[in-house]
């Protein structure tokens, strides 16, 4: 299981990537391998405002549909366009190509509740047992 | 096997049509007409025979092969339902016809079978009247929630959502939702049970309903179904029984002497009627009295000569659910079913339908895990959780069954069982076909330790292998194109 | 019992196996307080009673009438072919083909119908079918509502007012505004539809051919309802669509209507066939069940249900629709027909349907008193003013043998006067020339 040093990652398996005033946000290793083979991903709309914890996209497999809540509050300014056509995307990079969107981040403090690369490497490799 | 529109040759006809009688008349101006025009096959009636017929011969169905699909009640149809519908009289009888002033008594032979048949339906319900409308299950779900919905409203309180159990079929929450409610889900106790605990917890003023299936999903009969239904009633809500397993309590247990307030049965299912390869059914739903003046309209009513009409004056109607009466041929073969099987044979029929579960459970328990150890109803569900340390799923065994000749059962539902398979055999098969299905889920049982793989690349004879369902829903291909 | 193979032998086993001594036993979860307070059944019958028994009702139905009643269900000629193949038990008596490597029979025929479905519509994506052509409309300004998060709908008065009837039924608890726009001279008022039609519109919808019968050009109200962010819905009579301009080709994003026409008995009101077909962009908002090309592990072609997590078995309360069967069988009626009228067949029938039809207007021009209404041209079905109560004239003609049309005043307020005629190809000259004759004695009498 993949798990980047420099990320924030949330219990419900969505990481993100903080930089200056902007996050990348998007689906851990974890959540792509239990998803098995994904086939379609509802992203977010540009200038749509995010909460966090709020609901910011679905992602769809052959036999599921999951939700993906938001790290962290903001608007989304870009989305990964890529994922119309190549959901795989996500099952293969989900830490790069599998990017979902960027936000401009609202308050910056709500990192606090989010988990280090260890904390939840830690969490997840327990869910697996 | 070629698509009927690549069998199509330039010219080939598989029709005629009868010539024009009349004038020829100016044709239709052209910025009404269409430019394109639709490429539809050219082929002979011979062609379109030998495709049909090569196509259906490609399927599993009742009449070729056991088809214990959990939750589905593929029983046997037996084939005089199929010559009453086939009767010109019923299938030729335009639906407007009782419409017109005078019209009822062209269609007295339809009313009075819609009649008989709400009267049958609210006798082994036990409710006070039934609504023939509803054209399926789901269909007869999002009536019945509305009829929730107009009885709440028209006392005057708002509700705000409907409680479900975890076990339930999707339908539930999906209609619940689609009529404007919330959905608050209650997880299933260690018995298999609803938890009452949580349930508890969750009913309160705002509850307009509690919908539960009974026998439930995982073919179990709650013995404190009464106490639940006491508990929604205190609180004002109201009970909706979905009776998609109906058929392991005919003459057994009423949902109205429980108290329930809504029922939607599936005559495909319970009365026999075919599936044909996923619908027409019919979903007709009945109500207890309080709820009877919110009908859908029109509803077929006798006057004191013995003929019928169809009465819209209920004023406090939900209005129309269907375009006319229902499914109709559906609904007569229903009638026809219940007709000849009578009080004893509807009790015979739920009395074998729970022995041959009941049988199949006992023969396979030691085979694989059982959700819940205990007397089922008319279905039983076991898990493929045993075999998966050796890579087999609930998936492979189904497919080892097709290639054995058997439809595999409901697998994967309900989903709060892991590797899920859902038998439910119905009294129509013999023990001789459950004995074969039996033997045959054993070896599957006993193979996936010795040759796990065998189950793996099941099927092998069939005319496809495992299909490609990722590239499916990746690469949507959803029609032909030249 | 027949249909119930257990002999007493047989089941003394079975309740060894499971190890109880009757089939009492196995109900014991069920108290006796919750025990049948009656179960008032008549006895069972034999199938020969039963059959003489349906056959005698059967005969209390009067269907000798000459039918000239329509009304968004025709009666159209069913090739023999339909009957024979739909009546395959190989079809008939399988249930949804959940598992693709023993239903490529049935998951074949709805691609076929699919493709059918969208080639008469000139849209890109049908789904399995739907129920009627009432629920279908629902579930399309449902999807309008998804789609575009908007909770107004414009409804032309020309949609068959059952459908608007049903629409309503449906989404009394949602807090959907509907506004209906009034039918001028059989054509829909555009000046009224863009008085209404704003940014908070999800869609119009109209019928084509509309309930009068007229037909209309719609593209400059799709034009208009595009203009806003609005769907553009039609409402569809698909033996029309051998002639009349597709709804793809007008511009509607989504197209629906009852499939009955196609190959399908009239049966009292059911089963039918509802269908949806819609641009590519809408696929995600489908409803129903759909089905998909594949291959399988060997590269072969093959069949599956698809795009399944739109669906309320996998979705559950976020589901696009509750609905979880289809109408198999009548779409696989609906499909055998166009396979056997195929490309030209079809465009026969619409013509010879309109050919009887305009014949027919031009008879009852000729009937004193009666006024055929020729503002907008019609393809089968149309309507006549006549110097009387249409109502009592239909029942009148019924003691003639002519079920001669619907009487408008059934569903339209100040339109007793009107009566909506249906001529398909299955009426001929002499029985509609015999129509007019009865009827003009009946005026006149």
């Amino acid at each position: 299981m993949l798990v980047p040093d420099n990320l924030f990652f949330t219990k419900d398996h969505e990481w993100a990537k903080i930089e200056g005033d902007t996050a990348t946000i998007g689906i851990t290793d974890f959540a792509q391998g239990s998803l098995g083979n994904i086939t379609f991903i509802d992203l977010p709309k540009i200038g749509q405002g995010l909460k966090q914890s709020g609901l910011c996209a679905t992602v769809e497999s052959v036999k599921a549909a999951s939700d993906v809540y938001s790290p962290l509050s903001g608007e989304v300014v870009k989305v990964n366009e890529e994922l119309a056509d190549h959901p795989e995307l996500v099952n293969k990079s989900p830490y790069e190509s599998g990017w979902f969107a960027v936000i401009k981040i609202n308050n910056l403090k709500e990192k606090d509740a989010l988990m280090d690369a260890k904390k939840y490497k830690e969490y997840a490799e327990n869910l697996s047992k | 096997m070629q698509l009927i529109f690549e069998k199509s040759r330039s010219g080939r006809l598989g029709f005629r049509l009868p010539e024009s009688d009349v004038y020829v008349f100016e044709s239709l101006p052209q910025k009404y007409c269409r430019k394109e025009e639709a490429r539809l096959p050219e082929v002979s009636e011979l062609d379109v025979v030998r495709h049909f017929s090569g196509l259906s011969r490609l399927n599993f169905s009742v009449d070729t092969n056991f088809y214990p699909l959990g939750s589905c009640t593929m029983k046997y149809n037996p084939k005089f339902m199929e010559k009453a519908a086939s009767l010109e009289g019923f299938s030729l009888l335009h639906p407007l016809i009782p419409q017109l002033s005078g019209g009822g008594i062209l269609a007295q032979g339809s009313l009075e079978v819609l009649y008989h048949m709400d009267k049958l339906l609210s006798e082994i319900t036990g409710m006070a009247a039934f609504t023939m409308q509803p054209l399926a299950g789901a269909h007869g779900e999002l009536t019945g929630v509305m009829l929730i919905s107009a009885y709440h409203k028209a006392n005057g309180s708002l509700k705000k959502h409907i409680i479900i159990p975890d076990s339930s079929h999707g339908t539930n929450p999906a209609s619940a939702a689609i009529a404007g409610y919330d959905v608050i889900v209650i997880p299933t106790d260690k018995e298999g049970y609803l938890d009452v605990q949580a349930y508890k917890k969750a009913l309160s003023k705002d509850t307009a309903a509690v919908m539960l299936t009974c026998p439930d999903t995982l073919g179990l009969f709650n013995p404190k179904i009464k106490e639940i239904a006491d508990l929604a009633h205190s609180a004002g809500a109201l009970m909706y029984y979905d009776g998609a397993n109906l058929n392991a309590i005919m003459g057994k247990c009423r949902p109205g002497d429980i108290g329930f307030d809504v029922v939607h049965l599936n005559l495909h299912k319970t009365f026999g009627t075919p599936h044909g390869g996923g619908g027409p059914g019919a979903g007709p739903v009945g109500v207890s009295s309080k709820l009877v003046d919110f009908l859908p309209i029109s509803r077929v009513m006798r006057r004191d000569d013995n003929t019928y009409f169809l009465d819209y004056q209920n004023k406090k109607t939900i209005g129309y659910v269907a375009p006319f009466y229902g499914n109709f041929l559906v609904i007569l073969k229903a009638y026809a079913y219940i007709l000849a099987l009578g009080k004893e044979g509807l009790i015979e029929v739920s009395e074998n339908a729970v022995l041959s579960a009941n049988y199949c459970l006992s023969r396979l328990k030691d085979y694989f895990e059982v959700a819940f150890d205990k007397i089922c109803m008319h279905e039983c569900v076991l898990s493929a959780s045993r075999q998966v340390k050796y890579g087999v799923h609930a998936l492979d065994i189904s497919k080892y069954l097709i290639d054995k000749g058997f439809h595999p059962p409901t697998i994967y539902f309900p989903l709060i069982i892991k590797e899920a398979m859902m038998i439910e055999p119905t009294e129509t098969e013999s023990k001789e076909t459950l004995d074969k299905f039996i033997e045959v889920m054993i070896e599957a049982a006993k193979l996936s330790k010795k040759n796990p793989q065998a189950l793996n690349l099941a099927p092998e004879i069939m005319p496809i292998k495992r299909l490609d369902e990722t590239k499916a829903a990746r690469e949507p291909d959803l029609r032909w194109k030249p | 019992m027949n249909y119930i193979p257990h002999t007493e032998k047989d089941r003394q086993e079975m309740l060894k196996v499971i190890g109880v001594k009757s089939v009492n036993e196995l109900f014991k979860d069920i108290p006796a307080s919750l025990r049948p307070k009656s179960f008032n059944i008549p006895q069972g019958k034999s199938e020969f009673e039963v059959m003489e028994y349906l056959m005698e009702l059967s005969q209390r139905n009067a269907v000798s009438l000459t039918n000239f009643i329509g009304g968004g269900f025709y009666d159209h000629y069913i090739p023999a072919a339909v009957d024979a193949l739909a009546s395959r038990p190989e079809f008939y008596t399988a249930y949804t083909p959940y598992q693709p490597e023993c239903s490529q029979g049935w998951l074949q025929a709805i691609y076929e119908y699919q493709t059918v479905i969208c080639e008469l519509t000139g849209l890109d994506i049908s789904n399995a079918s739907l129920y009627d052509g009432g629920t279908a409309l629902y579930e399309a300004a449902m999807m309008a509502i998804r789609l575009t998060g908007r909770k107004k709908i414009i409804v032309d008065s020309g949609v068959s007012l059952i459908y608007r009837a049903m629409l309503y039924t449906y989404t009394s608890n949602l807090a959907i505004e509907f506004i209906e726009t009034p039918v001028v001279h059989g054509q829909s008022c555009r000046e009224d539809i863009y008085k209404y039609l704003d940014d908070k519109t999800a869609a119009v919808i109209v019928q084509n051919p509309n309930f009068f019968g007229a037909i209309d050009d719609f593209s400059d109200i799709v034009k208009e309802a595009h203009k806003k962010g609005a769907l553009a819905i039609a409402s569809v009579y698909p033996v029309s669509l051998g002639i009349l301009k597709s709804p793809g080709e007008t511009g509607f994003d989504v197209a629906t209507g009852e499939g009955q026409s196609l190959g399908i008995p009239l049966s009292f009101g059911g089963p039918y066939l509802g269908f949806i077909a819609v641009k590519k962009e809408h696929m995600r908002q489908m409803p129903g069940r759909i089905v998909g090309a594949t291959v399988d592990q060997d590269g072969k072609r093959g069949f599956v249900l698809t795009l399944q997590a739109r669906e309320q078995h996998i979705r559950r309360e976020r589901a696009t629709s509750n609905i979880c069967s289809n109408e198999a069988l009548c779409a696989l009626r609906a499909l055998i027909y166009t396979c056997l009228l195929g490309k030209n067949g079809l465009k026969d029938l619409a013509n010879l349907n309109y050919q009887k039809a305009e014949f027919a207007k031009s008879i009852f021009d000729k009937i004193p008193g009666v006024k055929v209404k020729r503002s907008s041209p019609t393809f089968n079905e149309f309507t006549v003013e006549l110097p009387k109560n249409a109502d009592a004239v239909a029942s009148s003609m019924i003691n003639k043998g002519f079920a001669c049309g619907f009487p408008l005043g059934r569903f339209y307020k100040g339109l007793d006067n009107y009566l909506l005629v249906a001529v398909t190809e299955k009426r001929t000259k002499e029985e509609i020339v015999k129509l007019a004759e009865s009827l003009e004695a009946e005026l006149c009498s």
